[in-house]
């Protein structure tokens, strides 16, 4: 992944031997916290004593409380040097926030912060498999191998980090609308329950093969071969990025990929002639099999 | 007394986009906050299942109810799901969907009946 780092794991003691907080206090922390990256767990006299927290590897713990004695037990699962416990007696709601991100740095923790500059926008299709009939038609349109086969040659998302911000366009191609983007923000892209005129309605049954008279695999394939002919004769990296911007114009007028997504696309990162050939034999070899 | 089994409450914050709206993220999260309840919360559910984060499956795993208010319960299903961490078969797990349903109501279903936010803790 482009950004492996887990959120850090707070925690608000206010269990046994710790008094509790202000609820306002409480809210503050809580909301500033999970605005910032962070996850949250909050202890309360009325959690089970016999389910303590416990770290798990990779996932740095910052325990808060107002301990009356010692700091409460945490079960330590990842080796025991990504655990900080901090006493915040006396202080408000900042003051908690910036403690954590003090604690926070002395684990040598990183964070990915919603709107932070760098940050991973969490944009990937999820697929609801009580509808997808695994007719591979995802695998056949996502130009940047978002998709894979598991070992039971069943679709997957195997490469989340690949799928370009806010394009919905696979989710449009499916035939059963099995396809979803939790944070799009229509339905029933965005989860929504699916009803029958979603299924019906046509540009949830887009035909591959009407977008660039083919599968667009077939067609990039075609375009690469006959680009590599050309380009035997005349080496011209110029034309290879040329077809490409026509490949890409076609699909911005077919509608499916929204245009921003579309200009902010690196024409270098897409997937070379020879990636586009294997993708094509390997489909065929899978639908063969199928 | 009631012998049943406290749920698990996990929350999510949607953290990186702006499809819950917030004032409903708000409330339900002040509504846990007032409660006596405890509960666990994610900046981001999506980020968790994109990372296949272990938390997931340890916050459904076992047999209490769970309660998760975040999104339309299809998709926090198969976020889950796509995580390696799948719904058991039962209905031990449930999804109250702040993107529909009002603040109140959310607080209401993840508290359980008759266990409104107490008005008179700290």
């Amino acid at each position: 992944m482009k950004n492996e780092i887990h959120p850090v794991q707070v925690v608000l003691y206010e269990g046994l031997g710790a008094e509790p907080w202000e609820r306002e206090c409480r809210i503050g922390v809580a909301g500033t916290l999970l605005d910032q990256g962070y996850s949250v767990l909050r202890i309360t006299a009325r959690t089970d004593s016999a389910a303590a927290p416990r770290t798990a590897e990779g996932i740095p713990f910052v325990v808060l409380g107002r301990f009356e004695g010692a700091p409460p037990e945490i079960i330590d699962g990842a080796g025991g040097r990504s655990v900080a416990t901090r006493d915040v007696a006396g202080l408000d709601a900042p003051g908690i926030v910036a403690l954590v991100a003090e604690a926070r740095a002395e684990l040598g923790a990183g964070l990915n912060e919603p709107g932070g500059q760098g940050a991973w926008k969490p944009w990937f299709p999820v697929i609801d498999y009580d509808r997808c009939t695994n007719c591979l038609q995802c695998l056949s349109f996502c130009l940047f191998d978002v998709y894979g086969i598991d070992e039971e040659k069943r679709i997957e998302v195997r490469n989340n980090d690949n799928c370009k911000t806010n394009c919905p366009a696979c989710s449009r191609v499916c035939p059963e609308v099995a396809i979803m983007f939790p944070k799009y923000s229509a339905g029933p892209i965005n989860g929504e329950a699916v009803r029958q005129e979603d299924v019906a309605r046509e540009s949830m049954k887009i035909d591959i093969s009407s977008l660039l008279g083919g599968d667009i695999y077939s067609s990039l394939r075609n375009r690469s071969e006959k680009a590599k002919s050309r380009f035997s004769k005349e080496r011209s990296p110029d034309k290879a990025l040329n077809e490409r911007k026509r490949c890409l114009t076609q699909l911005q007028k077919s509608g499916l990929i929204p245009a921003e997504v579309l200009a902010e696309l690196d024409l270098a990162s897409l997937p070379s002639p020879e990636e586009i050939q294997r993708k094509a034999k390997e489909l065929a070899a899978m639908r063969a099999e199928a | 007394m009631n012998d049943t089994p406290a749920a698990k409450i996990l929350y999510c914050r949607c953290a990186f986009a702006q499809v819950v709206p917030a004032t409903t993220k708000d409330e339900v999260l002040a509504g846990l906050c007032a409660a006596e309840t405890p509960f666990e919360s994610f900046a981001d559910l999506c980020e968790m299942s994109a990372r296949r984060d272990p938390r997931l499956a340890e916050a459904i795993a076992g047999e209490v109810p769970v309660r998760i208010a975040a999104c339309y319960p299809r998709a926090v299903k198969w976020l889950f799901h796509q995580a390696g961490a799948p719904f058991p078969d039962d209905d031990r797990v449930e999804v109250l969907n702040m993107r529909d349903t009002p603040a109140a109501e959310v607080v209401a279903s993840l508290l359980g009946s008759g266990k409104e936010p107490n008005p008179s803790e700290p």
